[in-house]
């Protein structure tokens, strides 16, 4: 019975997001909330969020393509929906976004307040490329988060000589930097932006909408497709890069700088190998979206972004790859869904914060133990 | 495991061919060592040679320098004046990791385990020199990384074997919830993993009973000694630890070194009597 709870619980959140993506009137979506929130806490009471996320052994493969299933379901039963294709795709961006983030500031302790910047950094790279080259746009990908972590190596030695709040500032300060840049800039667009071009691969436009026989889909479809491929690849690699000696340094570095300095860790090399894959993973992922939006503005990529950026990783769990899932839906999904709150999205995020910290200071889903390979006979 | 490892050398033994070894070249030789903080000199003309194989105990009064000269050993301090040198190598003003990789391990006054890892983690780290951290082998040849991490685990399942057998056991859970004696168990084992060759123990049997106490000391002995007999400097106040275990005693006040000798020689000396009950 235990071992088919993650099934159920994989499964009933698919249906409670389209449901919720589904949900008509106002009133439909605060009874979902509702609904969401007791259920979460039940859930929490019961310790299935750690059954169901942490459980070594076969499960976790097994969560793991529930999850993805899960996604692929929402998308199909959307598959005409513009509008909610483009959310979906918008939290798996977002979702890769605060796995490099994860990287940096849940397991190296590097504060990044600076994550749209980074973020706009690749999108504005993959325009650029995408207008003045004939690279292909895969390779634009790549070279968006090339960009954004070859920025990030310039910042991150600032960072190097401070620590905890001073750090933090700096990148504050890179934040506001970097729209005044975009704004002044005319190579650039200025404060008007810049149109991307979509993507394509293999001869496929990205946005064309497609048709398959009798079945017309949104061109949204091809992003949510790509979005959960390049989510699956960041996901992966950050559990991996956790569970191997490299969390270890990180976690090390994080919790006690000086004695990890007695072990031998270079301190400072680690703290730019976090801060580099992290910006890669996230310039990766506003490549992707300049290409899917097909305009970008300094406007998009405001301190305030950051800041929801860095709210989505306390929400979930620092350190914890599963609660930034959970934490990316809640804070993209909820203000779409409830357009009254629109405008107080800022004031409900900051509560919200504020709640977890006070009362549940670990995230939604608090990180569990490192444990390197799924094998019940070393324990 | 603690059997396998209780039937190497008996003490007696292992004293005698320290004493063979004592004539070899220094392990260590601080020469003329100070450090200041501002106008506080915390060391003042240190000059102290450790011989290869030997215990010595560091003792002294509180504020006397005793962590300081561990911090300035291990690098975090670097010395206002004097020098290091370890094993014929110069380590004075190197960084922390440097005087690591030169093999020297310490623990720390207070516990300094990572609350937030589990017990393997946290010993796994002290052998940091020896994990290799490349990218591409730790993200994509998992295969490798997991002969690596079965090698690794053994090592220190073992060691923590020999000092804390009921934790052997349990070394995937954290280490917040450990009783102190045990992290100080666990804290040798992250220090010794790493198998140094001069390893600085910072008062480790702080907040012991003195039956405990002897145990670990015991413990820690056999240890040091199956691997081949490491030196090692120990800050202590338990006298009667340090007549038992150390070959030599110096003794430190007002970061200056008063006395050194056999205990019994530095017990029976009218200055450190003077600096421990004052004048």
């Amino acid at each position: 019975m235990r071992q088919l709870l993650p099934f159920f619980m994989m499964i009933l959140a698919t249906v409670y997001i389209i449901l919720f993506l589904g949900a008509e009137s106002e009133g439909a979506v605060m009874g979902l909330v509702a609904v969401g929130v007791l259920g979460g806490f039940a859930a929490s009471r019961m310790g299935l969020f750690t059954t169901g996320t942490a459980g070594p052994g076969g499960s976790e493969n097994l969560m793991n393509a529930l999850a993805v299933a899960g996604v692929a379901a929402i998308a199909l039963f959307f598959h005409n929906d513009h509008f909610t294709l483009l959310m979906v795709a918008k939290v798996l961006l977002y979702v890769i976004v605060c796995l490099g983030m994860n990287i940096q500031f849940g397991y190296a302790g590097i504060p990044n307040f600076s994550g749209a910047a980074f973020f706009g950094t690749g999108s504005y790279a993959a325009a650029v490329l995408m207008m003045h080259t004939p690279l292909p746009p895969v390779v634009n990908l790549l070279l968006g988060g090339g960009m954004a972590a070859l920025i990030g190596s310039l910042l991150i030695l600032p960072i190097l000589r401070t620590r905890g709040h001073y750090a933090a500032l700096i990148t504050i300060a890179f934040s506001i930097l970097f729209k005044t840049f975009l704004e002044v800039n005319d190579l650039l667009g200025g404060p008007q932006g810049l149109n991307v071009k979509g993507m394509s691969m293999l001869g496929w436009n990205f946005n064309d909408n497609i048709e398959i026989g009798s079945f017309e889909g949104s061109f949204y479809l091809g992003y949510v497709a790509l979005a959960l491929v390049l989510a699956i690849l960041a996901f992966s690699f950050t559990r991996r890069i956790e569970r191997s000696w490299i969390g270890l340094n990180l976690d090390a570095v994080r919790l006690d700088e000086t004695a990890s300095a007695c072990f031998g860790i270079d301190i400072a090399l680690w703290k730019i190998i976090a801060f580099t894959l992290g910006n890669f993973l996230i310039g990766v992922a506003g490549s992707l979206s300049a290409m899917m939006t097909g305009f970008i503005a300094p406007n998009n990529f405001t301190f305030s972004e950051s800041l929801i950026l860095v709210s989505i990783i306390l929400l979930g769990g620092i350190g914890n790859v599963w609660g930034l899932v959970v934490g990316s839906a809640f804070v993209l999904l909820l203000p779409e869904k409830l357009q009254l709150i629109q405008e107080y999205r800022f004031l409900l995020f900051s509560g919200t914060v504020i709640l977890i910290l006070l009362f549940r200071p670990d995230g939604l889903i608090p990180r569990s133990l490192r444990f390197y390979f799924p094998v019940r006979s070393t324990r | 495991m603690r059997t396998a490892m209780r039937k190497i050398a008996p003490p007696e033994e292992s004293a005698a061919r320290r004493g063979a070894n004592l004539t070899v070249l220094p392990l260590l030789s601080v020469r003329n060592v100070s450090k200041n903080f501002g106008g506080v000199a915390a060391l003042n003309g240190l000059n102290i040679t450790i011989k290869r194989g030997e215990i010595l105990g560091l003792i002294g009064p509180n504020g006397s320098g005793k962590t300081t000269f561990f911090n300035v050993v291990s690098g975090i301090y670097a010395p206002t004046t004097g020098g290091l040198v370890l094993d014929g190598q110069d380590i004075s003003g190197l960084s922390p990791q440097k005087v690591c990789r030169a093999g020297v391990a310490r623990t720390f006054q207070r516990s300094r385990l990572c609350s937030s890892l589990s017990i393997f983690d946290n010993i796994a780290i002290g052998n940091h020199k020896n994990l290799n951290g490349g990218l591409w082998f730790n993200i994509f040849n998992r295969k490798k990384l997991r002969e690596q991490f079965a090698q690794h685990f053994e090592t220190a399942r073992d060691l923590l074997g020999a000092f804390a057998p009921h934790l052997s056991g349990r070394m995937f859970e954290g280490v917040s919830g450990i009783p102190m004696i045990d992290r100080r168990r666990i804290e040798i084992c992250r220090a010794l993993i790493s198998r140094p060759k001069l390893l600085l123990l910072d008062e480790p049997s702080a907040g012991m009973t003195r039956d405990e106490t002897r145990r670990f000391m015991d413990d820690i002995l056999t240890v040091r000694h199956e691997m081949g007999d490491i030196t090692t400097i120990i800050i202590e106040h338990e006298m009667d630890v340090i007549e038992q275990i150390t070959d030599r005693c110096a003794v430190l006040n007002y970061g200056e070194k008063i006395c050194e000798g056999t205990f019994a020689e530095v017990a029976g000396n009218e200055m450190v009597q003077k600096a421990y009950l004052g004048a």
